[in-house]
C-alpha cells in the first residue's frame, strides 16, 4: 500500500490548478426517477478520477452528462469556464444551441464500454474520420499521428483491419486511440472492460495505465477494477443513491474509509 | 412445332414494348430512389413541420392504390389545375415514383433508425455536428441494411410498369393486349410469354437483391 500512496504522489496534481470541469449541484431524473440529487465536482488539469459505487448509483449518467449524451434535469457544468448546456442570448440563458455545445465539448473524449467503433470503416479510418472532418486537419499529418497511436495501442499492424475482425481487447484499444488522436483534455471511461473477456481485460488497462502515466489529460473512470483504481487515481469518489457518498485519495476511500456504505460495498465486492 | 413457331411469331411483337417497359422502369425506379431518401431523411428530422408532412404524404401514398393514383394523375390534374404532366410517359413515370418513393421512404426511415444507438453517441464523443454523424456514420450503414429492400421493390417497380398501358403507353403488356383482342385464340400463350419476359427482366434485380442480402450481413456487425 505505502508505494502506491508514493506512486499518486509522483501524478498527483496541484490543487492550486483552476479546474477544467465544474459540476455545479446538477440533478438529473428519468420520468420519476432521480437519478442524481446534486452532484458538485471539480476536475483539475490532468487530474485521474475513479469513480466506483453500487450499480445504477448514477455513475454512467455523471459522464454522460459531461460528454453531452444526457441533458442534466438542472444545475451547470461548466468546462473551461464556459457552460455546457447553455449559453447567453439577448443577455439571456438560454439553452445552448449544436453550435455552441461543440464548442465547448471539444476537450472532451469518451471510451464506452461497449467499443462503438464504426463498422464500416478500417482501425486506421476510424482513428482519422474526426480529425478530419471535425478538426479539419491535415490528412497526411492525421494519417501519420494515427499509425502512431495504433502502434501505440499495439495494433500497428492491423491498420487496415475491420472493427469485425478483432478481439473484444482489440477493438477497445482501437477505440481509445480514436479518442487519443483527438487530443483531448478530459477523457472519460465507462468500464471499458466489463464488456471484455477476463483474459482481455489485462492489456486494455496496460493502455490505460500507459495513458495515465505519459499523457497529461485529465482522466474520469467509471470502473470496477479496484486494484487498479486504487493504483492510478489521484481521487475516488464513492457514488451512492444519487450523491457523492464519499471522496479522497484512492487510500481514503478504499482503504481507510469509515462509511458504512463504502465498506458493504467494498465487501459486497470482495465476495463477488 | 406450331408453338414453337407461334413463339417465334409472338415474342418479337411484344419486344416492341421493351423499351418503353426499361424507360418506364429506370426512370420511375430513379423518381423513387431519390423520393426515398427525401422523405425518409425528413421523416427522422427535427423539424416537425417537414416530419408530419412527409408522413401525410407517406401515408396517403401507401393507403391508397396505384392504379387509382395514376388514373388520378392522368384525368384528374390536367382537368383541376389545366396543367399536364408533361407527356403520358411522365405521368406514369411520376405516379409510380411518388408510390414506391412512399414505401422506400419507410425504408429509409427504419434503416437509419435500425443503426445501433452507439453509433450516433461514438460520433457524438468524437465531436461530430448532427450532418457529420449522418453522412459519415449513419447512412453508409443504414444504405447496407436497405439494399435488399431496394432491391426488392425494384422488382415490384417492374412489374409496376405495366400499369402504364392503361393510360396508351406502348409497354410490353400493351402489345401482349393488341395482339390478344385480334387473335383470341393465342391469349394463354400470350400471355404466358409475357409472364416470361417480365421475369428475364427480374433477374438481374433479384441476383443483385441477393447480392444486397450479402453485403447488409456483412457490413454492419461490429
Ligand atoms: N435513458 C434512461 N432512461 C431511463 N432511466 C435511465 C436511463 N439511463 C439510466 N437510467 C437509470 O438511471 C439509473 C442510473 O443509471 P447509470 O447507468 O448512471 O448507473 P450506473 O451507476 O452506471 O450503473 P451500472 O454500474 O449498472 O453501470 C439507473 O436506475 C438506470 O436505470
Ligand atoms: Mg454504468
Amino acid at each position: 500500500m505505502s508505494n502506491v500512496l508514493t506512486e499518486n504522489k509522483k501524478n498527483s496534481v496541484s490543487l492550486s490548478t483552476e479546474p477544467i470541469v465544474k459540476y455545479l449541484d446538477v440533478k438529473k431524473s428519468f420520468g420519476d426517477t432521480h437519478v442524481l440529487k446534486g452532484i458538485n465536482l471539480e476536475i483539475r488539469p490532468g487530474e485521474k478520477i475513479a469513480v466506483i459505487g453500487p450499480s445504477g448509483s448514477g455513475k454512467t449518467t455523471i459522464i454522460r452528462m459531461l460528454m453531452t449524451l444526457e441533458e442534466p434535469t438542472s444545475g451547470d457544468i461548466i468546462v473551461n469556464g464556459k457552460n455546457l448546456w447553455k449559453m447567453e442570448k439577448n443577455g439571456q440563458l438560454v439553452k445552448a444551441n449544436e453550435k455552441h455545445i461543440r464548442e465547448v465539448r471539444g476537450d472532451i473524449g469518451m471510451v464506452f464500454q461497449h467499443f462503438n467503433l464504426f463498422p464500416h470503416m478500417t482501425i486506421l479510418e476510424n482513428c482519422m474520420a474526426a480529425p478530419i472532418h471535425v478538426k479539419k486537419e491535415n490528412k497526411d499529418e492525421v494519417r501519420e499521428r494515427s499509425i502512431k497511436m495504433l502502434e501505440r495501442v499495439g495494433l500497428g499492424t492491423k491498420l487496415d483491419f475491420y472493427p469485425s475482425q478483432l478481439s473484444g481487447g482489440q477493438k477497445q484499444r482501437v477505440a481509445m486511440a480514436r479518442a487519443l488522436v483527438m487530443r483531448p483534455k478530459i477523457m472519460l471511461f465507462d468500464e471499458v472492460t466489463s464488456a471484455l473477456d477476463p483474459e482481455l481485460v489485462g492489456e486494455v488497462l496496460e493502455v490505460i495505465r500507459d495513458i495515465a502515466e505519459n499523457d497529461d489529460m485529465a482522466m474520469v473512470l467509471v470502473t470496477h477494477e479496484m486494484e487498479f483504481a486504487l493504483d492510478i487515481a489521484d481521487k475516488v469518489l464513492f457514488l451512492d443513491q444519487g450523491v457523492i457518498a464519499e471522496q479522497g485519495t484512492a487510500n481514503e476511500v478504499l482503504v481507510d474509509s469509515k462509511n458504512e456504505r463504502v465498506q458493504s460495498f467494498l465487501k459486497r465486492f470482495r465476495k463477488a | 412445332m406450331i408453338i414453337i413457331s407461334a413463339i417465334i411469331e409472338i415474342t418479337p411483337q411484344l419486344l416492341r414494348g421493351l423499351g418503353i417497359t426499361i424507360s418506364v422502369l429506370l426512370a420511375s425506379a430513379i423518381i423513387a430512389y431519390i423520393v426515398a431518401f427525401v422523405a425518409g431523411l425528413s421523416r427522422v428530422s427535427n423539424n416537425v413541420i417537414l416530419n408530419k408532412a412527409t408522413g401525410v404524404y407517406v401515408e396517403v401514398f401507401r393507403g391508397t392504390s396505384l392504379i387509382v393514383q395514376l388514373f388520378w394523375l392522368y384525368y384528374a390534374i390536367p382537368m383541376l389545375f389545366g396543367i399536364q404532366l408533361g407527356s403520358n410517359w411522365w405521368t406514369g413515370v411520376i405516379a409510380i415514383g411518388l408510390n414506391y418513393g412512399a414505401y422506400l421512404s419507410e425504408v429509409v426511415r427504419g434503416s437509419i433508425l435500425a443503426v445501433d444507438k452507439g453509433q450516433t453517441e461514438a460520433a457524438i464523443a468524437l465531436n461530430m455536428s448532427r450532418y457529420q454523424r449522418m453522412r459519415l456514420i449513419i447512412l453508409p450503414q443504414a444504405v447496407r441494411m436497405m439494399l435488399p429492400e431496394f432491391g426488392n421493390y425494384t422488382i415490384q417497380i417492374m412489374k409496376a410498369t405495366s400499369l402504364v398501358s392503361l393510360i396508351g403507353m406502348r409497354d410490353i403488356l400493351y402489345y401482349g393486349d393488341i395482339m390478344r383482342s385480334t387473335n383470341l385464340s393465342q391469349a394463354p400463350l400470350i400471355y404466358v410469354i409475357v409472364l416470361f419476359i417480365y421475369f428475364i427482366l427480374a433477374l438481374p434485380f433479384i441476383w443483385l437483391t441477393r447480392k444486397g442480402e450479402t453485403i447488409a450481413k456483412k457490413g454492419v456487425v461490429s
